[in-house]
Order: structure tokens, then C-alpha cells, then sequence
């Protein structure tokens, strides 16, 4: 089988792959070193991140429109789950135990070194061209009428040419960048929003959003989108292939065969 | 596999070293500069310095947001109480007129005042946000002397660091570094919306930091000591919310 290492993604790593491995000839260069450190950073910051906001939630699973919001005032909704406080009416006879404390302190510790990773990312992005040779799609891609034969492709299982293979098709790059610079941006804006110091220096932060409780509410719905994003992005690399996806991930490279997703 | 040049190892090298003595120098920087706070030890100290000391140098002069009377929250939420002790009960019965806030520590003239003596100073007021750490909150108009006033009239030493505050609610207290006590929005606190602050809210006395969250406004203040150092506090981490996990300062 011949390697077709694209040349976008080989630009990104200097060395020459000099392994092989039992059935594959050679393996081609995936992830740059930059890129596998913050994914995986990253990873482990978001899992922290989403447990102890799953816990600080449940001490107050009623959300609200606006400035304020307390068990007194009408709730947008409420999750139907019990609470680790006593005096949120949530129907359930009994209270979950409090684990704010550390829940509070490892969101903010996961949150600092997830943005810190981010703008490393971010940056070395730009400087690296990363961004704009592996994540943003071709002009020709992103047309309703190719957008629209790609994905009728996809339904089809089509498998995708050696050259599509190794590199990002149009709908996931849309969707890393979709993730990276809205999802990511916004999730972080809510959060600092309900920061009273910050919002003491950046009044706007709040207001632009639309109060207090409404930077919470998109906090919420923003971070649901990310779990969606975690959860499809999990499922396609089963598709793909778990070991050979995660391990390009962790080692840089890959078996050039067979890579639907 | 892994090519180690001589020259990246020496890079390596270097960057690591200026890597490590940067964050000591950093780390002596931010305890100079008072941007560590007292319980930065632990796991979580990395984050709880990273949120202190960026919010000391973002917001070191600015002030929570202050809303319109028109939003002033028509029923504020009092969260849970203790059960009142016999003392509270007793003073209360007496409609907190022996009720005294004392004074002590790094101050030229320990003082102790009474609910009167406070209100017969300039009172002034600010409609801000209470926030909880749960996640609700409301707008309440708060009325008090500010903190600083009374730290003038007791003259505070220039060593002073941080201000102590108790509660009469047992095993309640907490603290604030010199930049939150000397806020012009931080107020001890006795009258809500137009009235007497209610018991459920703290009244008499309770603390008002708006740029913190809820349970830093500690309820029944009785006793403020100034002080250079919390180690000699509890377990020095600097507020009982601190040794039950709770992070000292919620500026977040």
C-alpha cells in the first residue's frame, strides 16, 4: 500500500517517521507534539471541569432569565433531580451531600490551567499556521451544493479517498473550529461573568449577556453543547478506529488505512 | 525514535531552569506583593493564588455594580440559619440595644460600639447584588457605616494586613485583606431595603462585601480584630468557611 501522508499535516512535524509496525509499511505524521499536550491537557481539565459543575449544580438545580433568581422567584426551568441543599423545593424526600468546597476550588484550579492550555494553543495556532492548514476548510468545501454532496456521501458510508483520509473532512473541520473559537469563548465569558470580582472590573461582561442568572443559563446550555461535542467526537473515533485514533493522539502517527471520521 | 540533539537538550535545559526560577521568582513576588492567599497551601492553591492575585491587580479599585431602586428584589431569599443561641435570644429580647461591636488588635485605641453609636455615624447606602455560591441571588438595598470609617476612628497601625471578623453564630468567622476592609462598598451592615436589617438577613450587624460572594457577608458581627498575620486564626487558613473547604476568598 503507498503512504499518502498529506502534505498539510507532514509540513507539521519535522521528523520523518522512522517506526514500523507488523501490517502497516510505514506511519504517517499526525498531530504535532504542541497539539497532542494541550488535547490531552485539555481532556483531563474538561472531565474535571464537567464533574464538579455537575456537583455545584445540584446544590441549586433551578435556573433563571435575567439579574436575579432565588427558590422564591419563578424558576425557567428546573432540573428534576435532587439537591444537596435543603431548601430548594425539588420534590425528592431526602439531600444529596454537599461537596461544593472542592467542587469550587478544582472547577477554578481546572478552569485556569484549561485557558492557560488554550491560549498556548491558540497562539502557537496562529504562529503555526495550524489553524489555517488543518482546520479551515477550503473555499470550494464550504458551498451549500459541496457541503450538501459531502454529507449525502456520509450517509452513504461512502469511504473516503487515501487524500481525504488523512486529513480533516469539511464537517469536522467546522465543527473544531465551531468548538475552539465559539463554544470554548463563550463557556469561559459565562463562567467569568458570575465572577463578582471580574464583573466589578468588566460590568459589560455581565450585562452583554443579560444578567447574572442568564450568564449562568448559557453557562449551563454552552456546557451541554460541549458534553454533545465529547460525546459525538468519542463515538466517531470508535468509528475510526478507538486505538488507532487515540493512538495517533498520543504518539503523533498513523496508520494511513481506512479512516472514515 | 526521540532525537535529542545536543543543542535542543541544551535548550531544554535552559528553558527549563529559567522556567523554575521564574515561578520561584514569581511565587516571591506574588508573597510580597500580598497576592497569595492564606489557604494557597493544598492542591488547589495553585488556582486559588491564580484567581487572588489576578483579581487584586484587576480590581484593586473597582466597585460591584450597583443597580436602580426599580430592581431592588421584591422577596430576598434569607438562607439558612443556625438555631439562635440563649445569648442571641436574650439580646434580641432586648432589641439588641446591649448588642456591641468590639474593636481590637493593630489599632491605636481598641473600641467598642453599640448598634446606636454606629448609626449616629454618616450612614450610606449601595443597591447591590447578593450572590450565593449555590447559584441564586438578589438585589437588596444595604445601609451601614463603611467598614473603613470605623477602622479610622480606631486608627489602624500601617502593619495591618488583613481584618478578623466573628459572628456571634459559634465557630463562624472570616477575614479580609486591607484592600476589601478599605472598599468603599464594604459595610457593616443594619438596615435592608428601608428597614431594619431582619435577623434571617444577619440583623443587627452583619458584614457586606459585594465583590464577594454570600457567605463572606457573615451575619452578627460582634468583634473585628486587625492583624499582620492569620496564622494565629484557627488553623490560619483564614476563615472557618476555609478549614471546611470552602475557599477564602470568592471574588469568583
Amino acid at each position: 500500500m503507498a503512504i499518502t501522508v498529506s502534505p498539510q499535516l507532514a509540513a507539521e512535524t519535522s521528523t520523518p517517521s522512522a517506526v514500523s509496525t507488523a501490517p502497516v509499511t510505514k506511519l504517517a505524521a499526525r498531530h504535532s507534539a504542541l497539539v497532542r499536550v494541550t488535547h490531552w491537557i485539555t481532556t483531563i481539565c474538561f472531565l474535571a471541569l464537567l464533574l464538579t459543575g455537575i456537583e455545584i449544580v445540584i446544590s441549586h438545580p433551578r435556573f433563571y432569565w435575567g439579574e436575579t433568581g432565588t427558590n422564591l422567584t419563578t424558576a425557567l426551568f428546573q432540573l428534576p433531580i435532587p439537591s444537596s441543599r435543603r431548601l430548594v423545593p425539588t420534590g425528592y424526600g431526602y439531600v444529596l451531600p454537599d461537596q461544593n468546597g472542592w467542587s469550587r476550588a478544582l472547577h477554578f484550579e481546572a478552569a485556569w490551567i484549561a485557558v492557560l492550555t488554550g491560549l498556548l494553543y491558540v497562539i502557537s495556532g496562529l504562529l503555526t499556521r495550524h489553524f489555517r492548514k488543518n482546520l479551515l476548510p477550503g473555499r470550494a468545501d464550504v458551498s451549500w451544493r459541496a457541503l450538501l454532496t459531502r454529507f449525502t456521501k456520509h450517509l452513504r458510508f461512502e469511504r473516503p479517498s487515501e487524500a481525504e483520509a488523512s486529513s480533516y473532512n469539511v464537517f469536522q473541520r467546522l465543527t473544531y473550529l465551531f468548538v475552539i473559537f465559539v463554544l470554548f469563548p463563550l463557556v469561559i465569558w459565562s463562567g467569568l461573568a458570575m465572577s463578582l470580582g471580574f464583573a466589578s472590573a468588566f460590568p459589560w461582561s455581565v450585562t452583554l449577556l443579560g444578567g447574572r442568572q442568564s450568564a449562568r443559563t448559557i453557562h449551563f446550555f454552552v456546557s451541554l453543547a460541549l458534553v454533545l461535542f465529547l460525546f459525538v467526537h468519542v463515538a466517531m473515533v470508535c468509528l475510526a478506529g478507538f486505538w488507532s485514533r487515540t493512538g495517533a493522539m498520543i504518539t503523533g502517527r498513523t496508520a494511513t488505512r481506512k479512516e472514515h471520521a | 525514535m526521540i532525537h535529542l540533539s545536543r543543542r535542543k537538550l541544551l535548550i531544554s535545559g535552559l528553558a527549563a531552569t529559567a522556567g523554575t526560577s521564574g515561578l520561584a521568582v514569581a511565587a516571591r513576588l506574588a508573597q510580597k506583593y500580598g497576592l497569595v492567599p492564606p489557604d494557597a497551601g493544598g492542591i488547589y492553591g495553585l488556582g486559588e493564588t491564580l484567581t487572588y492575585a489576578s483579581q487584586r491587580l484587576l480590581t484593586r479599585h473597582s466597585l460591584a455594580r450597583e443597580f436602580p431602586r426599580s430592581r431592588i428584589s421584591p422577596r430576598p431569599f434569607p438562607n439558612e440559619l443556625a438555631p439562635l443561641t440563649e445569648e442571641f435570644k436574650r439580646l434580641q429580647a432586648g432589641h439588641f440595644a446591649d448588642w456591641r461591636l468590639s474593636v481590637d488588635g493593630l489599632v491605636a485605641e481598641p473600641a467598642s460600639f453599640s448598634i446606636a453609636d454606629l448609626k449616629s455615624y454618616p450612614s450610606r447606602s449601595h443597591i447591590t447584588e447578593l450572590a450565593c455560591e449555590e447559584g441564586w441571588s438578589y438585589i437588596a438595598e444595604w445601609v451601614g457605616v463603611p467598614l473603613s470609617q470605623v477602622l479610622n476612628l480606631v486608627g489602624v497601625h500601617p502593619q495591618a494586613k488583613y481584618v478578623v471578623y466573628t459572628s456571634m453564630e459559634p465557630d463562624t468567622w472570616d477575614s479580609i485583606d486591607m484592600s476589601d476592609a478599605l472598599h468603599p462598598q464594604t459595610f457593616l451592615c443594619y438596615g435592608m431595603n428601608g428597614n431594619e436589617l431582619p435577623v434571617v438577613h444577619g440583623g443587627p450587624l452583619r458584614i457586606r462585601l459585594p465583590r464577594q460572594l454570600g457567605y463572606k457577608s457573615v451575619k452578627f458581627i460582634t468583634h473585628l480584630t486587625v492583624t499582620d498575620s492569620l496564622k494565629r486564626f484557627g488553623k490560619g487558613l483564614g476563615s472557618a468557611a476555609a478549614e471546611g473547604g470552602y475557599a477564602w476568598y470568592v471574588g469568583i
